[in-house]
């Protein structure tokens, strides 16, 4: 692969820092938009910018230093021990030698569906959580396969964007939704008025404004979500292989998992691309197939059998794991 | 001062800065090697320890191999002596006693009442961590030591590393016809 992991972790350094930036510009902007054309002064337009970007401040830093916790708890994870789980302690302990990084905290999640995830800011504050499903159903050489590409992530500092991503992404689609309904409620009513002209013409622009803000900030947040969160599943899955020297474990794991039904309950739309494979399946309604965060399992398992020289699935065995994807 | 004397000075300042900093990497690189390496010991002595337990627990169950038994304590007992004499000795004494445990591993599985033992269950678990971990350390260890090796034999760091007693170090790696797989009868 190209990409080494140095570079990758400079991209990631990169793209977090643009990632505040741009969100902090989007919610200034909104902010100016939402206060101008409520307000109908520059004045106002600016104090709510300042509060924005305050604001945008506040959750960037507390996601950085919080944000891990929190997602844990969201997903209803609590940490494990040696004593309660030694395979899964010694696994993780042996992938975090090979990737050279300090041993994670690991948690659990009560869930029959198999899947993982790794979260925090940096190699020295991370967590990797799995669920009990994921510990019944893959042997032990799935299982390395499987923390190998959270270590990855880890290591290449996926983790610290990933979080970013989660929290703001989040936060931005919550803050427009909110405004959208209380446009809708109270922007038709009320305020008639005496002011006239120029003055109206321009809170009427701000407005439109304000509306085509809200609406295109979630869909630029989604699309940066995806953008970001595909390649470097392909990028963990081949580093994985690089640490663990086995590729068929990493591979079985995915075609066990694949052919997987359970649901993941705790995962959602600003979860979801922290996940080892997509916990959101397409049979479900909160699903949407247009954007999916992770590329098709089939495709995934592919291209680690190109690493290995054998030929990828094709016929009924390919077609039946895209199918369940 | 004229401006040979300065010229001089400027040009003894610089080699000895040259000089500090050729010493201090050569210092850092020695270190994240002996670094690595105590790492390894503390695998291999937490392996050494579990061995006799796991010997103990499967004892009892195999009258008839227990020449597999005194192959896995005899080369427990060679890869504890050597693991002084260095990582070169080491690495092929640890090849031995990794090629005693897979026969008697193998032999396990003939005993569908071992098999199922919990406490050998447990070790041949902490077994194969232990394992897994010495053969990631390594991999590990063997790049500080190729990174320091080439350090010394290269322009310019070569010349300050002889005199000031830095030499090659030993890589962790068993010999070729030890790491060869010896052909288990099984019945």
């Amino acid at each position: 692969m190209a990409v080494t992991f140095y570079e990758q972790q400079a991209a990631n350094r990169r793209n977090s820092l643009l990632l505040v930036v741009l969100v902090g510009l989007l919610l200034g902007a909104l902010g100016f938009a939402i206060g101008y054309a409520t307000s109908g002064y520059v004045e106002g337009a600016f104090l709510l910018t300042g509060m924005a970007i305050v604001f945008a401040t506040v959750l960037s830093v507390g996601s950085y230093f919080a944000g891990d916790s929190l997602v844990l708890s969201a997903s209803g994870a609590r940490p494990v021990t040696q004593a309660s789980h030694p395979q899964v302690m010694n696994v993780v302990q042996e992938m975090a030698i090979a990737a050279n990084v300090p041993l994670p905290r690991v948690y659990l999640i009560d869930d029959s569906a198999p899947n993982a995830f790794a979260t925090g800011r940096d190699p020295g504050h991370a967590s990797i959580a799995v669920t009990s499903g994921l510990l019944e159903k893959l042997d032990r050489e799935e299982l390395q396969g499987v923390i190998g590409h959270e270590l990855s992530h880890v290591r290449n500092l996926d983790i610290r964007f990933a979080l970013l991503v989660a929290v703001l992404v989040g936060s931005i689609a919550l803050l427009s939704d909110m405004f959208l309904r209380g446009f809708l409620r109270v922007g038709f009513g009320g305020r008639g008025g005496g002011r006239k002209g120029g003055a109206g013409i321009l809170i009427l622009i701000m407005l439109v404004l304000a509306v085509v803000l809200a609406i295109v900030a979630p869909i630029f947040a989604r699309l940066v979500q995806l953008a970001v969160s595909r390649q470097r599943e392909y990028l963990a899955d081949t580093s994985s292989v690089e640490l663990t020297r086995n590729p068929s474990g990493l591979e079985r794991a995915l075609a066990k998992i694949a052919g997987d039904r359970e649901v993941l309950e705790v995962a959602n739309r600003a979860t979801q691309h922290l996940y080892f494979v997509n916990p959101i399946k397409k049979f479900e309604a909160r699903a949407s197939g247009l954007m999916a965060t992770h590329p098709p399992i089939v495709d995934r398992i592919n291209r680690l059998r190109t690493l290995r020289g054998a030929p990828p699935l094709s016929g009924p065995e390919g077609l039946g794991l895209a199918a369940v994807d | 001062m004229t401006t040979p004397t300065i010229i001089v000075l400027v040009v003894v300042a610089v080699i000895v800065v040259g000089a500090i900093l050729i010493y201090n990497g050569l210092v850092q690189r020695r270190l994240r090697i002996d670094e690595a390496w105590a790492q390894i010991q503390v695998q291999l002595k937490r392996r050494h320890d579990l061995i006799p337990n796991l010997v103990n627990a499967v004892k009892g169950y195999m009258e008839f191999e227990q020449d597999v038994l005194t192959r896995v304590t005899e080369a427990r007992a060679g890869a504890v002596a050597a693991g002084a004499q260095g990582p070169a000795q080491a690495a092929q004494a640890e090849g031995f006693l990794t090629q005693a445990l897979r026969s008697l591993f193998a032999v396990v599985e003939n005993y569908p009442e071992l098999k199922a033992n919990q406490n050998v269950l447990e070790l041949q678990e902490q077994l194969t961590t232990t394992e897994n971990q010495i053969g990631f350390s390594r991999q590990h260890y063997n790049a500080t030591v190729l990174d320091y090796n080439q350090t010394i034999a290269t322009f310019p760091s070569l010349l300050l590393a002889g005199p000031l007693g830095f030499t090659r170090r030993d890589f962790f790696e068993a010999e070729p016809e030890a790491a060869e797989v010896p052909v288990v009868a099984l019945r």
